[in-house]
């Protein structure tokens, strides 16, 4: 069963993320991605992840698409302006590409060509909407340069429109939350179909942050992240916006003889715990996702 | 203010090279603000440029190199020099360096980089708020600018890289969004951001710009 369907029919769905790779030999990605056959509903594909140039999302979905994989094509505002941005969209749905996951994107600063022009000439937000007129068959082309505010309602007729299913990232963990939320609630109101979260440890905020998403009935895929050591856990405290990983779980895998091992432990232990109260799981696994199937089997998924 | 910066010196002894004779071009404004090109700067290029073995034939700081007509007025008095110069290095903003390029007929060579157009916070400390968009949405965010404080410039923030209330791209910077959340809250306008910003029209930032006012909108005045 596809991701959409999934969603869809309220099942509790299972998304992963892998990488393209950097270089043309994808032998790598789409041997991680075998590994993944018939244990998740979609698979994301990650676009120029963390600023760092790698190859497209596009392709990398369009292999998989061929591979009988359901793609979530990840596509930021980081590297395009609104011509490509939707070019791309109509690229995707020929490709027959359904399920796009909307990203503003990391700055450039933050990746191997810190030195590259920042486009964001779109937010996500707006990406969405833009999403949302293409599948009704207009593109947000303007001729008229006199309003004062350029809106979206205009726009040529396409020959064919878009089919897109558009998700969007939310962080149920960040702080302040209240500004954060705000934009969560736009996401919803411009049209955001599904949510996958940053990487989620504090069921807590968890909690917090799900009974706001059921209010806008947003469906959320919690965001579940391998973690594979200790140093690694504290590496992503220091250097990642928006992850907190508790110092109760880095005790944890401290006190282990096998670090990795109690990382597949937390991170099934964290999907039994969310289980119940969200649309699914997004695991990102960074490098690891022959690792996936384990997790999913300590979860008795 | 226009905030600039002078080059590091190697560079402009290196952009000065064979030119044996030089006119310096400082200017009263910005550039003395932000202590780039003034005339106490001017005179410490003078300095060293006559320590690099350089024959500084005068120097002139203008009340507004970016005046094209004023400038052009004032250089009338060191005609003299100017003739006989082989080199014009201006320490002014690029629009002022432009000006001279404009006026003279020898290599005109810029002394500093142009950064921003800047608030000064206190004496010597400059700060980006306005990017000149051609587009103000200020009335609709709390008289803080997205645009120019957010670093990815977004106009439905914040976005995932903030933390703490900070950027991602540079932990001391605030998340401008955030901000102007705190701001909109605190005088009861939060439902100004609730609606979602619609795409930038870019061609109101169309380089190069130009603006000619008209004889009655003066007048009115």
């Amino acid at each position: 069963m596809g991701f959409q369907e999934s969603l869809e029919k309220n099942q509790f769905t299972i998304t992963a993320e892998i990488a393209p790779p950097k270089g043309t030999d994808v032998s790598k990605m789409m041997g991680h991605a075998d590994k993944l056959k018939g244990r998740v509903h979609g698979i994301n594909v990650t676009d120029n992840q963390s600023s760092v140039m790698r190859l497209g999302s596009l392709a990398a979905c369009h292999l998989l698409k061929d591979a009988g994989f359901d793609p979530i094509y990840q596509i930021t505002c980081r590297d395009r302006n609104r011509l490509a941005l939707q070019s791309e969209l109509l690229s995707a749905t020929v490709l027959g590409i359904r399920n796009v996951l909307v990203l503003t994107g990391d700055h450039p600063k933050m990746g191997d060509h810190p030195q590259a022009k920042p486009v964001f000439d779109l937010d996500s937000t707006q990406l969405l909407r833009v999403i949302g007129q293409l599948n009704q068959g207009r593109d947000i082309s303007t001729r008229s340069m006199n309003k004062t505010l350029p809106t979206l309602s205009n726009g040529a007729a396409l020959e064919g429109s878009t089919d897109l299913f558009p998700g969007a990232v939310a962080n149920p963990e960040v702080d302040p939350l209240e500004p954060h939320l705000l934009r969560f609630s736009k996401k919803v109101s411009a049209g955001a179909r599904f949510f996958q979260t940053q990487a989620v440890y504090d069921l807590v905020k968890f909690e917090r942050f799900m009974k706001y998403a059921d209010d806008l009935g947003a469906r959320i895929l919690a965001g579940i992240l391998l973690l594979r050591s200790p140093a690694m856990a504290r590496y992503l405290n220091r250097n990642v916006p928006g992850i907190t990983v508790p110092d109760i779980l880095i005790k944890e895998m401290e006190s282990s003889a096998n670090p990795l091992e109690t990382g597949i432990k937390i991170a099934s232990r964290l999907i039994r715990q969310v289980q119940g109260m969200c649309a699914g799981v997004h695991i990102m696994a960074i490098g690891l996702e022959e690792k996936i199937p384990d997790i999913l089997d300590e979860a008795g998924l | 203010m226009i905030i600039t910066r002078q080059k590091p010196f190697s560079e402009i002894r290196d952009l000065l090279q064979e030119k044996r004779k030089v006119f310096l071009i400082g200017c009263s404004l910005c550039a003395t603000a932000c202590q780039s090109g003034g005339e106490e700067q001017v005179l410490e290029m003078k300095d060293r440029l006559t320590g690099e073995g350089k024959e500084v034939l005068g120097y002139a700081v203008l009340e507004a190199v970016c005046n094209v007509l004023n400038s052009k007025k004032e250089l009338r008095q060191k005609k003299a020099e100017l003739a006989q110069t082989q080199a014009i290095l201006v320490m002014s903003c690029g629009a002022g360096v432009q000006t001279i390029a404009e006026l003279q007929n020898v290599p005109v060579l810029a002394a500093l980089d142009t950064l921003f157009l800047g608030n000064v916070k206190r004496f010597g400390q400059f700060e980006e708020r306005c990017s000149l968009c051609g587009e103000c949405i200020l009335n609709k965010t709390g008289g803080i600018c997205p645009v120019t404080t957010c670093s990815k410039g977004l106009l439905n923030g914040p976005c995932g890289g903030m933390s703490n209330g900070k950027c991602e791209v540079d932990p001391d910077k605030d998340c401008a969004w955030v901000k102007i959340y705190e701001r909109l809250k605190a005088i009861g306008k939060i439902e100004a951001i609730e609606e979602i910003f619609a795409p930038r029209d870019y061609s109101k930032d169309a380089k190069p710009q130009g603006l000619a006012l008209k004889k009655d909108l003066v007048l009115k005045k």
